[in-house]
């Protein structure tokens, strides 16, 4: 399951507090379309999607994933876009935007089960220099104390942010929890959790991560503008690292021939 | 080398294009000697099937001797001599270690197109859009083969090309559309279509034991081919009234199975088939799906419809209450390859099954743009077209 919210206003261990609201598995999507406004959405969505899917350029792919979070919208009341902003057009009484919204960090969560035994999952995932293997947005890793790490990470236009980072709380095959460190150029905190899964499944990796965008407010505003962009660099980070402990490798199509 | 592209709709040419090389330590390179035009590539062609991109090469049914393999692939060695599915499959996730190969969890590099669309997604496939990973497909002189250690299959010299070839795809693709029909002993099988993929479906149904076959098309060549060859009683479905006509032919019980060869693109007289017709022109619908609700409609109480046709988007009229009040079983998807060549092989090097009767075409692969016309829309009594991507 992705889900992809603001946070509760920050606090001193964002971390601790994100670890104990998953734990308490809090419903996260509450209906906030108006009824009418659901009926249009799913009407609307399902043209898009239909369109979309007859067209063949990336454009109308993006225009049937439009489509489809309209559908989602229309079938579950819920709006990502009006939740992120804390609007809610379900119930009128209730003002448009709250004092304070724009003070959230951002939380994303995401999970993925992986086909091999948990010990191996999370020695893998706690050898921190593992990480850029499938963190493609990482350039390095590397531990510079038990429980001290210097990340690198490949910014816009050729630049790099750098940050160090510690992990705050540790259970071997279960958990591993880390933040920043005090006065970081990003300040985030994160989780990821282990647990065996039902039958021969493997093992489930939970990750949950918090963030405040670098820049303050404007770089609030550009993280808002492209919201969708770190949820989509976490599922993709999770399928290669799901990639790299199944299989030893990440399936590419780069370099392959192809015409004019 | 050379290579047949997609350029847009109906716009196909062969190009020169760099070799491929290994990316991945599981990969091959395979030097191509065979490869053929599946009805699937039509649904490219026709531009049904979204996110092709200029300059992707296509072709997913191919063969070959292996030049090159990367350091993990220990089971392949250069000379050999493979035929490759056309899906490319992992071997360690648990959709493959179900045997579930076709929904492979770590084939696919663009991943979230495909989950974009459909929730999930499935394997990667050579050669059929960026949906599904991208892949350069095998409609050229040399392919680069991921998991090269886990799809292709080594075939015996005793074997031709021709014999072997459609081991990639068509005939494990027919022998799974019969084997979900679930046969049993007398049983009577509905066989919609008389592509290469029915026909050989046709012959999958009999050497599972069906009783009898009834094959359904419009097109006489394709009809003969099924009587002749593969032993059908068939039916024409311009010319009869369907429902009535296997009803008359089954004692009124109607057939225990049915297996839509077809696909989304099915042609139909009826108003149905106009109504599709339309709504895909107008893109209020994605997939035309006459064919299917005809086996919906014919099959008997209990039955079991089986879909190897493909299917890409959304289909109206789709008759649900009809599957519900008769308590129909329905079976569909890609292929699970990996399931089927080996056994398939066998029985080919046993002279059980021989299913070169349907190549009516040999072709160079510079031929590969006019044979993609020639073979939609059936003319010159054109069946099944090899590819010969060496010769001139
Ligand atoms: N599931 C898989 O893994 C898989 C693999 C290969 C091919 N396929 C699919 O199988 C289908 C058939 O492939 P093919 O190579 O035989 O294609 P094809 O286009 O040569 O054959 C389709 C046949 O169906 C006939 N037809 C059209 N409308 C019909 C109708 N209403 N009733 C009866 N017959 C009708 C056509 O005249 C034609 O002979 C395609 O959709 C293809 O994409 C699926
Ligand atoms: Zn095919
Ligand atoms: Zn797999």
């Amino acid at each position: 399951m992705t889900t992809f919210s603001s946070a509760p206003p920050r606090q001193a261990h964002p971390t601790a507090r994100a670890a104990v609201e998953a734990d308490q598995g809090r419903p996260i999507h509450r209906q906030n379309v108006g009824e009418l406004e659901r009926w249009i959405s799913g009407a609307a969505g399902a043209a898009l999607v239909l369109h979309g899917l007859r067209q063949r350029s990336l454009a109308s792919l993006a225009l049937a994933a439009v489509g489809g979070g309209l559908i989602q919208r229309g079938a579950t009341g819920h709006c990502q876009l009006y939740h992120r902003l804390g609007v809610s057009t379900a119930d009128a009484r209730r003002p448009a935007l709250k004092h304070g919204d724009v003070h959230r960090g951002i939380l994303i969560k995401r999970s993925v089960t992986v086909s091999r035994p948990i010990e191996e999952v999370f020695a893998f995932w706690r050898h921190l220099e593992n990480l850029p293997r499938f963190m493609l947005h990482l350039q390095s890793v590397s531990s510079t104390g038990p429980d001290r790490s210097h990340w690198v990470v490949r910014g816009p236009m050729g630049s790099t942010i750098e940050w160090d980072a510690e992990i705050i709380n540790e259970k071997p095959n279960e958990l591993i929890a880390w933040r920043s460190v005090e006065g970081s150029e990003v300040d985030h905190a994160g989780t990821v959790r282990f647990s065996r899964a039902p039958g021969d499944r493997g093992t489930e990796v939970h990750v949950e991560l918090n963030y405040e965008p670098p820049g303050g407010q404007f770089g609030r505003a550009i993280a808002w503008l492209f919201g969708e962009e770190p949820r989509i660099q976490m599922e993709d980070d999770l399928s290669r690292f799901k990639q790299v402990m199944e299989t030893g490798e990440i399936a590419s199509v780069d370099g392959q021939p192809r015409g004019h | 080398m050379k290579a047949l592209c997609w350029l847009g709709k109906n716009r196909l040419a062969v190009e020169d294009v760099p070799d491929p090389k290994i990316i991945n330590p599981r990969d091959a390179v395979l030097k191509i000697t065979r490869t053929a035009i599946c009805g699937s590539d039509l649904h490219l062609l026709d531009g049904f099937i979204p996110q092709m991109e200029r300059g992707d090469i296509l072709g997913h049914e191919f063969m070959g001797e292996v030049m090159e393999v990367g350091p993990e692939v220990k089971n392949l060695k250069p000379g050999d001599r493979v035929v490759v599915p056309f899906t490319i499959s992992c071997g360690n996730c648990f959709f493959c270690n179900k045997q579930l190969w076709s929904l492979c969890d770590n084939s696919n590099p663009d991943a979230r197109t495909c989950e974009t669309m459909y929730g999930y997604t499935g394997a990667g496939l050579f050669g059929y859009s960026h949906i599904y990973g991208g892949y350069a497909g095998g409609q050229a002189q040399y392919a680069r083969v991921p998991f090269a250690d886990v799809g292709p299959l080594k075939v015996p010299e005793s074997l031709k090309d021709e014999q072997v070839l459609f081991l990639s795809d068509i005939l494990p693709t027919a022998y799974m559309a019969a084997e979900n029909c679930n046969i049993e002993r007398g049983d009577t099988v509905a066989v919609f279509g008389c592509g290469p993929v029915g026909l050989l479906a046709i012959v999958s149904a009999y050497a599972l034991g069906a009783e009898r076959v009834i094959a359904i098309d419009r097109i006489p060549e394709r009809l003969r081919m099924a009587q002749s060859r593969a032993k059908a009683d068939v039916l024409n479905y311009e010319q009869v009234d369907l429902m009535e006509a296997i009803k008359e032919m089954t004692g009124g019980r109607g057939p225990d199975s049915c297996i839509d060869a077809v696909g989304l693109e099915a042609h139909g007289t009826t108003l149905d088939a106009w109504y599709d017709l339309a709504r895909t022109t107008l893109m209020m619908e994605t997939d035309r799906s006459h064919a299917l609700r005809r086996a919906i409609q014919v099959c008997r109480k209990g039955g079991t419809v089986s879909i190897p046709g493909v299917y890409g988007g959304l289909l109206d009229k789709f008759p649900m209450g009809l599957a519900f009040a008769k308590g129909l079983t329905l079976r569909m998807g890609q292929t699970h390859m990996q399931r089927y060549m080996k056994p398939l092989l066998e029985r080919i090097e046993k002279g059980e099954i021989d299913p070169t009767f349907i190549i009516t075409h040999r072709l160079p692969l510079d031929a590969a743009p006019e044979a993609y016309k020639t073979f939609r829309d059936k003319q010159d009594d054109c069946v099944k077209v090899v590819l010969d991507p060496w010769a001139s």
